[in-house]
């Protein structure tokens, strides 16, 4: 059985993000980066697959620049068994139809039998190269999954709606699937595990030799929201902030009164 | 300008969300027609032109299905645009109209201006004017985004439909929540722990201070999937959704998806090491602090009052 895992390398969310020189995305410059929270849900969820079936081949998928390099290791380290680096200075530019038509174009006559992606990825949040990717293969394609059972060929998800709600749904046959939160608990890779990502085969090939398409959007600029919280921000001493705080809760609110 | 907007329909009712998409197409100043997988008893309240199909014989999850008969519809109708809600029906959907007839998507659009649209981007710290180069345009709306102020109005005029379903995927039913537990939903006093609180030991630290204030402890999703607190107590679009007369958010960074589970709470105060954290959008007071300091002193004072 094949397997590939598609993962993005993203900023952590808790940066201070600074708009870069085009005014058309953030700076990349002084970010810490990792992997797209949705994509480790699907790197788990790929290797778990893995050991269950025992005769499967997993491949983890990256496009960006050189430095994806490392979050690539992460998930060799967590079980993958080679990885493929699409080499791409100027993916940041790049909108979800050409996303996905590079990833897609890279998996054509592969032979996946299951292909995973998150369902969206932290700083663009679009939601659609997963779907993208299936429909370009004419794959089926099960969204936000939290829940994964394979058993004899057929596969039994469970889709998150709003309000905690789930909906049972199964395939049989190749298919993609798009990874939400919770989905499962991403293992830490072990120290020897990282030791022997080192020697997994990492294949880069430059994105040109893949497929060249034209992005369908433009981003016209990028800007901080404005500001509208009309709220009152407190800083300073731990000790005053706290009796600053039960003042004004006694003030504002019923609590404490 | 022609816009088609997508109602969902779920466990047997028609979804209220397809009230903002009318409130968008007015917004756009748009001549719209309205599509719903359905069901004839159940029909939107709409003054237009509504393509039906029922819901028994097309089933409430089968993309291709869904996706078949979107496509007549937008051969008939022709829009220049295509509308859903940014949720788990429209993020399934919308990529695969997308791609079907080579329109460009842009998802969770919060608001138009000059004919471009503004998405969120990193947690909603940045904002992005995108510009569709494609005639046709699939977009996704963010809940909330383009409310009306009132219930819309009007009598549909239907256009019945008939699907034969594709189903290469099997729907076999839903699951609801797990009942039971906490109730949130009544508590007068909630105090949330975030992914910011670290690890589950600092759980506790959170519960105190609820207890403290006489109220309950809830939690963002991260700290609920990680089980260091059950599912029962999570806030937001997948969780429960709170109105109490506080909110105290600790460690909790104010995704669009907890802050529509605990934005109607009276009084919101956010507890967070990050000044320019989105949940300061909604907070009436944000302290700007490490919570593992600042929260067990703070519960030291209120039971010393
Ligand atoms: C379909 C869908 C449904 C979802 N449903 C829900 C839902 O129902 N509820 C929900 O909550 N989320 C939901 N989410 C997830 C949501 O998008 C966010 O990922 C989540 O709310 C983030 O949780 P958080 O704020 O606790 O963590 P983070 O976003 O990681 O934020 C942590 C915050 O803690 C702060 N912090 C860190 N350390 C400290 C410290 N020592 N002291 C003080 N502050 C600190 C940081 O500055 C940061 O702001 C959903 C997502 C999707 C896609």
């Amino acid at each position: 059985m094949k397997i590939l895992v598609c993962i993005k390398q993203v900023p952590d969310m808790e940066s201070k993000f600074k708009i870069d020189s085009e005014n058309k995305w953030y700076d990349s410059a002084d970010l810490a980066w990792r992997m797209n929270e949705y994509d480790e849900y699907g790197v788990e969820q790929a290797v778990r697959l893995k050991e269950q079936v025992k005769d499967a081949d997993l491949t983890v998928l990256c496009i960006g620049p050189d430095k994806v390099k490392e979050t690539m290791k992460k998930a060799l380290a967590m079980g993958c068994d080679r990885g493929v680096h699409l080499v791409d200075d100027a993916i940041s530019a790049k909108d979800p139809f050409t996303v996905a038509s590079i990833i897609a174009e890279f998996a054509r006559d592969k032979d996946f039998q299951y292909i995973f992606t998150g369902m969206q990825s932290q700083d663009r949040g679009s939601a659609q190269v997963g779907v993208l990717v299936a429909e370009m293969l004419s794959l089926p394609c099960i969204t936000t999954i939290v829940d994964f059972e394979y058993t004899e060929g057929k596969v039994t998800t469970r889709r998150e709606l709003e309000g905690g709600v789930k909906a049972v749904v199964s395939v049989s046959g190749p298919a993609v699937f798009t990874c939400q939160l919770g989905l499962n608990t991403p293992r830490y890779p072990t120290l020897p595990n990282i030791m022997k990502a080192k020697k997994k085969e990492l294949l880069s090939i430059p994105v040109e030799e893949i497929v060249q398409v034209e992005n369908k959007l433009q981003t016209e600029k990028i800007a901080y929201p404005e500001k509208k919280g009309t709220g009152l921000i407190l800083e300073g001493d731990a000790g005053e902030l706290a009796d600053q705080l039960i003042s004004i809760l006694k003030e504002k609110t019923g609590v404490l009164a | 300008m022609k816009a088609l907007l997508i109602a969902e329909y779920k466990d047997g009712e028609i979804l209220g969300s397809y009230a903002e998409l009318i409130g968008f197409a007015g917004r756009l100043g748009a001549e719209s027609a309205m599509f719903l997988v359905g069901n004839k008893d159940n029909l939107p309240q709409y003054d237009g032109r509504l393509y039906l199909a029922d819901v028994a014989s097309c089933g409430e999850f089968d993309p291709d299905g869904h996706k078949q008969l979107l496509l007549e519809t937008i051969e008939k109708e022709n829009p220049d645009v295509i509308v859903f809600s940014h949720s788990s029906y429209g993020w399934d959907l919308a990529p695969r109209i997308a791609f079907a007839v080579g329109a460009a998507q842009v998802s969770e659009v919060v608001e138009i201006v000059d004919g471009n649209y503004i998405v969120p981007a990193c947690n909603a710290k940045l904002q992005r004017t995108v510009k569709s180069g494609t005639e046709k345009c699939v977009i996704t709306l963010q809940a909330g985004a383009f409310s009306l102020p009132d219930d819309p109005t009007g009598t549909p005029e239907v256009i019945e439909m008939n699907c034969s379903p594709a189903a290469r995927v099997e729907f076999s039913g839903y699951e609801q929540a797990e009942q039971g537990g906490v109730d949130l939903s009544k508590s007068e006093i909630i105090v949330s722990a975030g992914r910011g609180i670290g690890k589950p030991e600092n759980v506790t630290l959170i519960a105190d201070l609820a207890e403290a204030l006489g109220g309950d402890y809830g939690a963002s999703r991260p700290v609920v999937d990680s089980e260091w607190v059950e599912h029962n107590r999570q806030v937001g679009t997948t969780g429960q959704s709170v109105a109490p007369k506080l909110y105290m958010a600790c460690g909790i960074s104010g995704a669009i998806q907890h802050l529509a589970g605990m934005k109607k709470s009276d009084f919101i105060v956010a507890i967070n090491t990050d000044k320019d954290a989105p949940i300061g959008e909604v907070a009436d007071v944000l302290v700007v602090a490490d919570l593992k300091q600042f929260v067990p002193l703070l519960t030291e004072k209120i039971k010393s009052l």
